[in-house]
């Protein structure tokens, strides 16, 4: 009998401790790829990720963060799916992540239809800066025209009168060719949109020998991941190299340059790329997020990781605002909006439609002082720039 | 008309339709002769990839690579016929179909767990990194040797089908099964000889294109679609229709990438036709084989006996 009791006592405890503790933690899910071979920018979101929680030892003020990552696959109907997942059955505070703009835009509703926070740590479409920005969607990366923007200001800068364009055939490689086009005064002589997806065209024999034959004096191009790797191999072995320049947004990142160094192309070693981010910015987030990461995982970090270690110490600030008072919606929001951390980019603000006001940086690639090849920063090309789709955004 | 384009591109085309063309001659024969769908033979073209990247990591020999890597590939095939494929010939085809999406997972994951997400580059010596001149066109080194590459063993395999007993046999199969068995042909050998030869080949085509794009996970499902488009357009079992089918996608794939937005740009206005064009070409290789389904279901070149 008194067995009995103390049994049930236990259980009802336990039922109640589980019930506290619940209560008593953030709840992130996030979304990235993780499969597929877009997965090795997911691995670099997660790593980032992973080191944030380990720098916060777990812990947003007085709450425990619970994580729960999520894979996409590279498509927005399973991106929707998990994040629906994440809405209902985890019954996550935020919702982080997304780095196609497409799966973004499939999930953004489910988020948001349930009162919850999302933080896109990297797609930037214009669509959700604009019509669709929304009171809970904030970002920590870009709109996606911004980093075009810069590239095509550097090029007028630097007196280049005709390029070919190169992007992938979905929501942001239309952002990206649109946002160059916004902003570059010269001639664009020929663009070519490919096949995008987990069956990506990696293979751009037909479009080189195009793009060549334009006699275009640069090729602007946007493959972010392993499409950035084979579209700078097959601009080598085109013979393009010294024919015509080269500028990339999210092609030559931190992801694609070990690569590019084991295949031995040099020929990318001083090309050019804009990017709100760098692993050399001084300042003293970065350098501890950048030299711990390379002292734990042996690589340098890529602005995708940069963004989401970003987005944890954007929601870790909001937190703690409140004193950790999850509940106080409004009080959140504001927390966050006021972007009140240090982020490892430097400060920024948020305008209207809750997208950065960042500076956008000219970036080249050259060799450390331990030869691994990396970014540098040249200089500043667009100074507190806010995304040109702000002011269709009702809020 | 820019000629010099036209012959580049009419080139890429080939290169295409011969890379196709390695991975969809296993897949026909293996269809055609074991009546056997395997889904997973884009799994030998990334195994073959990453068999060769390693090598070429380790000895820094190009050619090691290849080498080893065939041999590597023809191993991991044999293998797969002996434990797996030929439990199941007698199956449903829907069996099979469930049983090599299966291996496909259980490959990528493999590789996923050996090698790590973030895929292989393959590096060239430095003399097929470069460009050949011949007048005034200028090709990339490593294409032409696709090329090359590509019609040898396109010619090897022609001359192993059409000279050779192993070939008579082939053929034989592909054409009526049961009386090649009801003869007293060691069938459990030759169905092991032509899955692990078509293992060998779709390892060679991920060999060969992996230099340019990049080895990794999940790289053979893509392209597995579009050799079973060319098995189908071809005839289920003919290599030489996988050869024909090969070459004639190659070139409408690579073509209508090139001069597509061009044509539509005659009857739309440009902003239209640069929207439509990637769409539609993406689309031209399976309405050519929904036609060839409606119109002549037994391919485009069947093999003898096929009606």
């Amino acid at each position: 009998m008194l067995t009995k009791t103390i049994r049930a006592t236990l259980i009802a405890s336990a039922i109640f401790a589980t019930g506290f503790a619940q209560a008593a933690s953030v709840k992130i899910g996030f979304i990235t790829t993780l499969t597929t071979p877009a997965a090795v920018i997911g691995e670099d979101m997660k790593n980032s990720v992973e080191l944030a929680m380990e720098h916060i030892g777990g812990k947003m003020g007085n709450l425990d963060v619970e994580l729960i990552m999520e894979d996409d696959g590279f498509k927005p109907d399973v991106g929707k799916q998990k994040t629906d997942k994440l809405v209902k059955q985890d019954d996550v505070d935020f919702v982080v992540g997304y780095i196609w703009s497409h799966v973004l835009l499939a999930s953004a509703k489910s988020v948001l239809d349930a009162d919850k926070f999302l933080i896109s740590a990297n797609a930037g479409p214009s669509q959700m800066a604009g019509e669709r920005c929304h009171k809970n969607f904030f970002s920590t990366s870009w709109q996606n025209d911004q980093t075009p923007m810069a590239l095509g200001e550097h090029l007028n800068q630097k007196g280049v009168k005709s390029i070919y364009v190169m992007a992938p055939n979905y929501a942001a490689g239309k952002d990206m060719v649109r946002g160059v086009e916004s902003t570059f005064k010269g001639k664009i002589l020929g663009k070519d949109m490919t096949k995008w997806g987990a069956d990506a065209q990696l293979d751009f024999s037909a479009e080189l020998a195009k793009a060549k034959a334009s006699g275009a004096e640069g090729i602007f191009v946007f493959y972010p991941g392993k499409a950035g790797g084979a579209f700078i191999k097959q601009y080598q072995q085109a013979g393009l190299q010294g024919q015509m320049d080269l500028y990339s947004v999210f092609t030559v990142d931190s992801i694609a340059l070990p690569k590019l160094q084991a295949a031995g192309l040099s020929g990318v070693l001083g090309s050019r790329n804009t990017q709100e981010w760098s692993p050399d910015i001084l300042n003293a987030a970065n350098q501890r997020f950048v030299g711990d990461y390379l002292k734990k995982y042996g690589k340098y970090p890529s602005f995708y990781g940069a963004q989401s270690y970003d987005a944890i110490m954007l929601i870790k600030s909001a937190v703690e605002k409140v004193g950790g008072n999850l509940k106080d919606k409004d009080a959140l929001r504001a927390a966050l909006k006021a972007a009140d951390f240090d982020s490892v980019r430097g400060r920024y603000s948020y305008g209207n439609n809750h997208m950065p006001i960042q500076n956008f940086y000219l970036r080249e690639v050259v060799a450390d002082d331990q030869g691994r090849w990396t970014t540098k920063i040249v200089s500043t090309v667009l100074t507190n720039h806010q995304d040109p789709y702000a002011s269709q955004c009702k809020m | 008309m820019d000629w010099n384009l036209l012959i580049t591109q009419l080139l890429n085309g080939l290169q295409l339709g011969l890379l196709l063309f390695l991975l969809a001659s296993g897949l026909t024969l293996i269809f055609g002769i074991m009546d056997f769908i395997n889904l997973s033979h884009g799994s030998f073209y990334m195994i073959g990839a990453y068999f060769c990247g390693t090598v070429v990591a380790k000895t820094g020999s190009f050619l090691l690579g290849i080498l080893l890597g065939l041999v590597g590939v023809f191993v991991v095939g044999a293998l797969v016929e002996w434990f797996i494929a030929r439990k199941l010939y007698r199956a449903d085809h829907l069996d099979h179909v469930l049983v090599t999406f299966g291996l496909i997972l259980i490959f990528d994951t493999l590789v996923h767990i050996i090698w790590g997400a973030s895929g292989m580059a393959i590096p060239l010596p430095d003399s097929l990194n470069g460009q050949v001149s011949i007048g005034s066109l200028v090709l990339p080194s490593y294409r032409l040797l696709i090329i090359g590459c590509g019609l040898l063993v396109a010619g090897l395999l022609y001359v192993l089908v059409v000279r050779t007993r192993l070939g008579m046999l082939i053929r034989a199969g592909a054409s009526n099964r049961t009386m090649v068995e009801a003869l007293g042909v060691n069938i459990n050998r030759l169905f092991l000889i032509v899955f692990a030869l078509g293992a060998t080949m779709a390892g060679f085509a991920g060999m060969l294109i992996a230099p340019i794009t990049e080895a990794s996970i999940g790289m053979g499902n893509d392209i597995i679609i579009i050799a079973f488009v060319v098995v189908i357009v071809g005839g289920i079992g003919s290599v030489k229709g996988a050869f024909y089918a090969a070459m004639i996608l190659g070139l409408i794939d690579t073509l209508s990438r090139s001069y597509l937005d061009l044509l539509l740009n005659l009857v739309m206005p440009v902003t239209y036709a640069e929207t439509a064009a990637p769409a539609l070409s993406a689309m031209l290789v399976y309405i050519l084989m929904a036609a060839v389904l409606a119109f002549r279901p037994q391919g485009l070149f069947p093999p003898a006996g096929v009606k």
